[in-house]
């Protein structure tokens, strides 16, 4: 991970998109955010970051990324990720290894919904160790433009609306699926722009 | 963003809020986690605090991964502000974060606390930092980690639910009154940290974010908001919690946790709030207790030594 100022502009990496101007304080920002979004699930949650990450990561991808990501934890990039400047950013930025096998990554990156490998190729943890599972960072469209659904679970209270949009139309049957696998199962967290929604395994989401 | 950058002043000898990034980025992945499996110890590896183990380490990791500048902390043991666990670790984060600090629970971002959550209820987006000493629920029973991490995996808690039981075969009553166990979201049995089980219902439905971290056995866990937390208790033995017969003697509340104070040597004693800021706001507001008037209550109340004050409980 490159803490300093992330402005060293080596002859190879010519067109690399700059990462946090204030690692410190960007990242202990983010995370919050983060954090916000995981535990009180179902809300949108914006974050005030300046990030201009090369294309197709939204901002709150990339700030994401540079907050969670380093040479520990093994990512595996989509394809229209892969296919971008985004490797070179993730690798200089963060330092993390990138995988091609699902099953190895500690983080997914995901911007191509219509490609979207199923939720069960990623690490659901071991009963002893459930927390040795994938986190998966979807990009969506948009956060309240999809069909509306009904989430409960740890973080809500009683009930919440949410409707991401752009997701593959069996996604909420594979949803279900990883919910049963409770305590064991990866947890979501969507991004649009700069805001996110947060949906960790414990959410049971009904049409 | 900026603008709060601009105005953060730390001793800079330190990283900000002394922890490296590298280590703070492996609590917080360890937080997340914790946070997406309601009271399931998340292991986490990391460096060391700069306090022996029993001031709170793991308590301090996890406020040092989570605060920023624009939070304002609070910090208590056993309820006070002002004991010397409080003071030091408020002015360690005074020091390497240069965060506001406060003894208003309402005022505070992030409240890190030993033994008590405060009375007055939590709100969202408030952070509140258990100290943990032991993390491990089933340990008394279960001394070998691979077996306790097993009866987890398998939630088997038959033996806890025995422990309890043997309890009320003994004393009539289940006698613990700290570290009561909890089921949180009806999957994981988790030692809510010594707390007074007065404190066990403030758990479940809390707004705020619970985060506990224990600095030895290096595990973080988390009570997300709006989560299930119910004490272990049995049909004909219902989970209760601690009451008094008598109203706090300098604020008059009848509803907080109430430490026993000897005032002199000839026996004179008197029951008031744990609570210090809480006991403190209801007097200044008007609230009297019975003893409020009494000189040696009174001068106890004016006394700003309530780790002495603590000690001389024991
Ligand atoms: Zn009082």
């Amino acid at each position: 991970m490159n803490d300093g100022n992330a402005t060293l502009a080596a002859p190879d990496m010519e067109g690399l998109k700059p990462g946090f101007t204030e690692p410190v304080f960007e990242a202990q920002e983010a995370f919050r955010t983060v954090l916000n979004t995981l535990s009180y699930a179902g809300r949108v949650h914006t974050l005030e970051t300046e990030l201009d990450p090369p294309a197709p990561l939204d901002p709150a991808m990339a700030a994401m990324a540079l907050t969670l990501f380093d040479f520990d934890t093994p990512v595996w990039l989509d394809a229209a990720i892969a296919d971008g400047a985004a490797p070179d950013f993730l690798r200089f930025h963060c330092g993390a290894p990138l995988v091609a096998a699902e099953g190895e990554a500690r983080f997914a990156v995901v911007a191509n919904l219509s490609k979207m490998p199923p939720l069960d190729r990623f690490a659901i943890g071991e009963d002893r160790y459930p927390d040795r599972s994938a986190t998966l960072l979807i990009q969506v469209p948009s956060l309240t433009g999809g069909p509306a659904m009904t989430w409960r679970g740890p973080g809500i209270d009683g009930a919440i609306t949410v409707a991401i949009a752009g997701l593959p139309a069996d996604f909420w049957a594979q949803w279900a699926d990883n919910h049963a696998l409770y305590p064991l199962g990866v947890d979501v967290i969507f991004a649009a722009g700069r805001a996110l929604v947060g949906l960790p395994r414990g959410i049971q989401v009904e049409g | 963003m900026n603008a709060v950058v601009e105005k953060a002043s730390w001793d800079e000898a330190y990283n900000f809020a002394y922890l490296d990034e590298q280590t703070k980025r492996m609590i917080r992945r360890a937080l997340l986690k914790a946070v997406a499996i309601p009271g399931y110890q998340v292991p986490f590896g990391g460096r060391e605090m700069p306090l022996a183990y029993g001031w709170g380490t793991g308590g301090m990791q996890v406020t040092a991964s989570v605060i920023g500048p624009s939070d304002t902390l609070k910090v208590i043991d056993q309820g006070a502000d002002d004991t010397t666990n409080a003071v030091s670790i408020r002015r360690f984060f005074k020091r390497v974060a240069g965060v506001a600090t406060t003894e208003a629970t309402e005022e505070a971002s992030v409240i890190q606390t030993r033994h008590r959550i405060p009375e007055k209820p939590l709100k969202e987006g408030q952070v509140l930092v258990y100290q943990v000493p032991q993390p491990e629920p089933l340990r008394k029973l279960e001394p070998r980690e691979t077996e306790t991490r097993k009866m987890h995996g398998y939630a088997e808690y038959g033996l806890m639910h025995v422990r309890l039981y043997e309890d009320i075969s003994r004393f009539g009553h289940i006698a613990t009154t700290y570290s009561y166990p909890v089921m949180v979201n009806g999957r994981y049995v988790m030692s809510p940290s010594p707390i007074p089980k007065f404190d066990n219902p403030k758990m479940e439905n809390n707004p705020a974010i619970q985060l506990f971290g224990a600095g030895r056995e290096k595990r973080i866990y988390a009570i997300p908001p709006y989560t299930s937390v119910k004490s272990l208790d049995f049909d004909d033995h219902p989970f209760e919690v601690q009451r008094w017969p008598q109203a706090c003697a300098l604020c008059g509340a009848r509803d907080s946790y109430l430490d026993e104070v000897v005032l002199d040597d000839k026996g004179g004693r008197m029951f008031v709030c744990s609570d210090t800021h809480f006991c403190a706001d209801r007097q200044e507001k008007g609230h009297r207790g019975p003893m409020a008037a009494d000189p040696a209550a009174g001068a106890f109340a004016r006394s700003s030594d309530t780790s002495a004050r603590k000690e001389g409980e024991r």
